[in-house]
Formats: structure tokens, C-alpha cells, sequence
């Protein structure tokens, strides 16, 4: 076993960049479980947005134009979702599981031309001065704009939802949406601004896959991040900084055990495949001691006014 | 009223026999996929093999086809709806379907099977795989040739002896040619997983290797080599030619469709009968992909003189000495390998490190 080749400013770069997508995807999905609503439709979503993101990114030259569209596809699709639960009253679970169906089988449909093209780069950033700070600039500062804009987005999450009013709206109708209700808040307009926002997030994340991650398009190629995104959400007890920990930890093993195959290591893949999820049952193990679950309490339920 | 009784049951049993005659006329054949068909790879060409089919016979064969299929217990789902579709050959094309196959194939006696890559068969169940490591002994004398840093990156999927067959072909070849060179192995455990597939392969890359050979099926491995400059790659299962003149240098071109014309016309006229073919570049089904221009003109001569070689039965990819990784003599002076200890292969060969995982 030779760990000398596993260079740990490459590995830590790397780590970050393969765990923005589900970084992206897990925030969005946060803030709809804040606001009290459970959608399962993230994998549907992301995948929509990356198909969008890789054909409006390939029409246009531009990965930014795919970003921005694969953003409101993956809104347009949340809405589906919204209309069919908040307005109709349907079950989330339901409908969640059938907006991932459904975004496969789209994104199949659309994808199809896209098959074997090529995606437009996008170039990384070297943030001018702090890139050349030894270590800490190749691992941090030396990367496509995504990355550090998915950074802004947890920061900009964190305080909306810690110190602003919008914030606390947010927080009360996903607590108990009954009181919200009686307190005059508009529950229904809340929940659907908050899927849409999560919608947007799912497509950007899946965007983020097709456009730098692997880049190009092909059929199911998120391959089931949608649905560590909803773990990473449980994992980080609905806190910000803690999905930024968590998809990092996420990705990071990914990242990790294949430098650790490719330096020869004899620790069986499977222990450092599996390691997150049991960090994640142990999370919600202590997490349920303290009686403290963390969870929003009308998360999942329905929400009818004369109720 | 008895009158009446008679002639719908005439007209029943008129309709039933039209139905019948009509399924008859037609050959159902159905295809169960590990991945989507527009993974660019495996996948992919097995597609090409199933619309060459309806290209030979027209109106007299009918497809059906399903995707992204799991390897396990649905896949046991999925061919035995097929099967009740009325399928009459059912084509399951990977290795995970081994036992899916065989279960299926039980139930139902009339319907002919052909497993992809396996080697259990039965009165209904034929295998059929085609002989990748010569395509491999190809790649990896390129390869050897090729890499600066002495560092192959190699993809594999699962430690099955099919990917085991390939790495030490390749290894046995890159070696032959090179001396110094040494083969960096990554598990993916998946055979089409994109982003994992990326992943893997910048592993590598930043890990020295400038030249990545891949076991999986999509084309993402190519895309992070491209993205990366200086590494070379080899298509898998398909041409991958999007990808040339860099990074894919050459590939490993995978044509079922002979094959699959062959056995439907023998379902056609019931002549079928279960075997075992393991087919290589010399029957035309494993293609050597051009050469590009990236490559060197005498190293691109060398590799068509050993395909040349390997085609016409000349040369075998798996001929001694060669010693396992333990030291062990395997081959002898001059012997050549034969299929069970290939079908089989779990081992490698002297010279590369690591072990394989269980």
C-alpha cells in the first residue's frame, strides 16, 4: 500500500467538487422540509435539470445559460409537484416517488439527441491573491464558479432561515402549520415558494453533474444522488453548515475509497461504501436520545385551511 | 338458440386460431439491458445487434426490449414478464443475469434463452460472450507504448473473471512492451455509474496514470480523460469515436448483431439448440476500433500485426511462460491458456499488484 500517492491537495479538491451536486440538491430539499413539506421527487428533478442544463448549455455555448435554465426546469417540475399536493391535497410520499419516475422518463425523452455531444466548458476560477496561498489556496480557492456559489448559497440559507422574518415564517409554517394559519401567515403561498426554491436547487445540482462533473449527458447519470441528497437532509438535522458537512462527508468517501483502491489499500471497499449511512442511522440514533429529532414538526402532513 | 351458441363459439374459436396463426408468423425476440440504451457503450451496441435484427427480417420478427434492468432479484421479474409477453428467444445481456436466466428458463421450457457473458447453461439456455482480452492484448501494447509516467489506470467493474481476463491480458501486453509499467486497478462495482465512473477516473489520473483503460460502460471516463490533457483512453464496447483523435486512441468494438441474426434464424426455422460461443476478433466479434493519429505509426503497425495475429489463430493472448501473482507457474513455454481456466480466471498474473476483492 503506498498512501503516498494519494496527493491531499488533489483529494480534497476533488472531494468538493463531487459533492457540490448533492450539496445543491440537499439544501433545496432542506428548506421544502423546513416549510413542512416532504418531496421525493429530488432525483426526478435533478436528473431534468441535467439534461436542461447539458442542452441549453450545448445550444447556447454558455454553461452559465444552462445552469440558469436547468434552475427553472427543475422549478417548473417542483410546481407539479405543488399544485398536485398543496392544492389537491394529494399524499407527498406518493407524489414524490412519482416526480422522480416521471423526471427519469423526461429526461430520457429530451435527452435523447444529446447522447455522446460534448459539453461547453466552464472554466475554474483562481480567486486572485488567496489561490496562491500555499495548500490551502489549490484545495480551496481554485475552482469552477459553481462551487463556491453553492458555498454562498448554505451561507445565504443559514441566515435567511436564522435572522431574518422570512425566515422565521418559513420555519413556524413547517412547526405547525395550523398556528401559522391562525397567526394569518399564508401557508400554502410559503410552501410552494419554498418547493419551487428546492426545484431550482435539484436542477442546479443535476446541472452541475452533466455540465462539470462528468460532462456530458447521459440517461441516468445521477444515479441515485437525488436520493443521498434526502439522506444528507436527515443526516444534517435540517442545519445548513451541517449539509454542507454532510455532502462533503458523502462525497468525500466516494472520492476516497477509489484513491484508496488506486494506492493499493486492503481495506475492503464496502466498510467506506457504506460508512455514511451508518453515520447517518447513528445521527438519528443520538439524535432521537436527546429527544431533540430535529425534524419540522408538521413535516409530510397536509395542510387544508378548514381542517 | 343452440344455433347461436354454435356460431360464436365458430367465431371464438375462428378469432383464437387468427391469433394464433399471426404469432406464429411472427418471431418475438426480447432483449433485458443492464443500462439505458444511450449509455454510448455496452448497453448500446447490444441495441445496434437488436435493430440489425429487425433490419434482416422485417415483418417476421417482432423486438421488444427492456432497459435499465437490475442485476438480482428483478431482474427474475423482468424476464419472466417478458417470457409471458410471448417472447420466443430472450436475450439477457449480462453477466448478473446469470441466475435470473437459468431460474426463468425453468418455468418456462418452450421459450429459448441466451445469456450474455455467463456459463451456466441448460436444454433452453445458451451463453454466448465474446473474446474481449484479445481486444485487450491489443489496448494494453498500446498502452505500453503510450505511457510516460509507467502508470495505466485500469477501471474495472465488478472482480469477475470476464474484467479479471481483460486486466491481465492487458498487463500481460502493456509489460511485453514496456517493462517498467505498472497497472493501478479501481472497483467501481457498477457498470454504468457516470459520475462514479469520472470519479474513478480522476482518481487515477491525479494518482500519475496517463493512460486509463475502462470496464464500464459510459463514456464519462473519456470525458474526465479529455478534460484532464495529457491521458489516453480506449473506447469500451462501442467506438466511442466523439472522443477521438484524443483522448481515445483505439477501442474495442463489441458486434452482436451476426450473432443475434444467426440464432433468431435458427428459433425460425427450430433449429436451435442451446451452445456455448465465445467468439473473438477472428469471427468479427470483437472489433479493434481505428487507431488514431495520436498514436505513434510503428506502435499503431505493432498493434494491427498482433490483431492480424490474434485473428488468424496464430497467436494466442494467454500463451506461456506466464506465472501467476504468487510466483506460481501457470503456462509453461509456449502453452496457451485454455477456455475453462479463462472462464474461470480468478486470479492475476505475475507482475501486478493488489488484490483481486471476493
Amino acid at each position: 500500500m503506498d498512501f503516498g500517492s494519494i496527493n491531499p491537495i488533489l483529494l480534497i479538491a476533488s472531494l468538493m467538487v463531487a459533492s457540490t451536486p448533492i450539496l445543491l440538491a440537499a439544501l433545496g430539499e432542506m428548506v421544502v422540509e423546513k416549510a413542512g413539506v416532504l418531496n421525493l421527487g429530488v432525483e426526478g428533478m435533478m436528473i431534468t435539470g441535467a439534461v436542461v442544463g447539458f442542452a441549453i448549455g450545448v445550444n447556447t455555448g454558455s454553461s452559465w445559460a444552462g445552469f440558469a435554465v436547468a434552475a427553472l426546469a427543475g422549478a417548473a417540475l417542483s410546481m407539479i409537484f405543488a399544485i398536485i399536493t398543496q392544492v389537491l391535497l394529494s399524499n407527498q410520499v406518493a407524489t414524490g416517488l412519482g416526480l422522480t419516475l416521471f423526471g427519469l422518463g423526461l429526461s430520457s425523452l429530451i435527452g435523447k439527441p444529446y447522447v455522446g455531444m460534448k459539453a461547453p466548458g466552464f472554466a475554474k476560477l483562481h480567486i486572485p491573491g488567496l489561490s496562491e496561498i500555499p495548500f490551502v489556496g489549490p484545495v480551496l480557492f481554485r475552482h469552477d464558479p459553481m462551487v463556491y456559489v453553492s458555498i454562498l448559497i448554505v451561507a445565504g440559507v443559514w441566515y435567511l432561515l436564522t435572522f431574518t422574518r422570512a425566515g422565521l415564517i418559513l420555519r413556524a409554517v413547517g412547526e405547525n402549520h395550523n398556528a401559522a394559519h391562525a397567526l394569518g401567515y399564508k401557508v400554502k403561498t410559503v410552501r410552494f415558494a419554498a418547493i419551487a426554491f428546492g426545484g431550482a436547487m435539484a436542477g442546479l445540482g443535476g446541472a452541475y453533474v452533466s455540465l462539470v462533473r462528468v460532462p456530458q449527458w447521459v440517461e441516468g447519470m445521477t444515479a441515485g444522488a437525488g436520493w443521498i441528497a434526502l439522506a444528507i437532509v436527515v443526516f444534517a438535522s435540517w442545519r445548513p453548515w451541517r449539509i454542507l458537512l454532510g455532502a462533503y462527508l458523502f462525497g468525500g468517501i466516494t472520492v476516497l475509497q477509489l484513491n484508496l483502491q488506486a494506492a493499493g489499500s486492503s481495506i475492503p471497499v464496502e466498510y467506506l461504501s457504506m460508512s455514511p449511512y451508518v453515520i447517518t442511522i447513528l445521527v438519528l440514533v443520538i439524535i432521537s436520545i436527546r429527544g431533540n429529532h430535529g425534524a419540522p414538526g408538521s413535516l409530510g402532513r397536509v395542510f387544508h385551511a378548514s381542517h | 338458440m343452440k344455433l347461436v351458441t354454435t356460431l360464436l363459439a365458430g367465431a371464438a374459436f375462428g378469432l383464437a386460431f387468427a391469433t394464433a396463426a399471426v404469432a406464429q408468423d411472427k418471431t418475438k425476440v426480447g432483449f433485458i439491458y443492464v443500462g439505458p440504451v444511450g449509455d454510448g457503450g455496452w448497453t448500446y451496441e447490444h441495441d445496434q445487434g437488436r435493430l440489425a435484427l429487425e433490419e434482416e427480417f422485417g415483418d417476421m420478427v417482432e423486438t421488444v426490449y427492456q432497459e435499465n434492468v437490475p442485476e438480482g432479484a428483478d431482474a427474475e421479474r423482468a424476464i419472466t414478464q417478458m417470457a409471458l409477453s410471448g417472447a420466443d428467444l430472450i436475450f439477457t445481456t449480462s453477466f448478473g443475469f446469470m441466475d435470473p436466466t437459468i431460474a426463468v428458463a425453468e418455468k418456462f421450457p418452450d421459450v429459448k434463452f441466451e445469456h450474455a457473458t455467463g456459463y451456466k447453461t441448460a436444454d433452453n439456455v445458451g451463453v454466448y460472450s465474446a473474446r474481449f482480452y484479445e481486444g485487450r492484448a491489443v489496448q494494453g501494447t498500446i498502452a505500453g507504448h503510450l505511457t510516460e509516467s509507467n502508470i495505466v489506470g485500469y477501471i474495472g467493474s465488478f472482480p469477475i473473471p470476464e474484467v479479471i481476463r481483460g486486466i491481465n491480458s492487458a498487463y500481460i501486453h502493456a509489460k511485453k512492451v514496456n517493462p517498467d509499467v505498472q497497472f493501478k486497478i479501481v472497483w467501481a462495482y457498477t457498470w454504468f455509474d457516470p459520475a462514479k465512473e469520472a470519479d474513478a477516473a480522476k482518481a487515477l489520473i491525479e494518482q500519475g496514470a496517463d493512460v486509463i483503460l475502462q470496464h464500464t460502460d459510459s463514456t464519462a471516463p473519456q470525458a474526465a480523460a479529455q478534460e484532464a490533457g495529457n491521458v489516453y483512453t480506449f473506447g469500451q464496447a462501442s467506438d466511442m469515436i466523439e472522443y477521438a483523435p484524443m483522448p481515445r486512441v483505439s477501442s474495442i468494438i463489441d458486434n452482436w448483431a451476426p450473432y443475434y441474426i444467426a440464432r433468431t434464424k435458427a428459433v425460425m426455422d427450430g433449429t436451435w439448440e442451446s451452445d456455448n460461443t465465445w467468439d473473438g476478433i477472428g469471427a468479427g466479434m470483437v472489433g479493434i476500433g481505428e487507431i488514431t493519429d495520436a498514436v505513434p505509426a510503428e506502435v499503431k503497425e505493432e498493434a494491427l500485426a498482433l490483431k492480424d495475429a490474434i485473428a488468424s489463430g496464430e497467436y494466442h493472448p494467454f500463451t506461456g511462460p506466464l506465472n501467476k501473482q504468487d510466483g506460481s507457474t501457470w503456462l509453461a513455454e509456449g502453452e496457451t491458456a485454455d477456455d475453462g481456466t479463462l472462464a474461470g480466471m480468478d486470479f492475476y498474473v505475475e507482475g501486478i499488484e493488489g488484490d483481486i476483492p471476493n
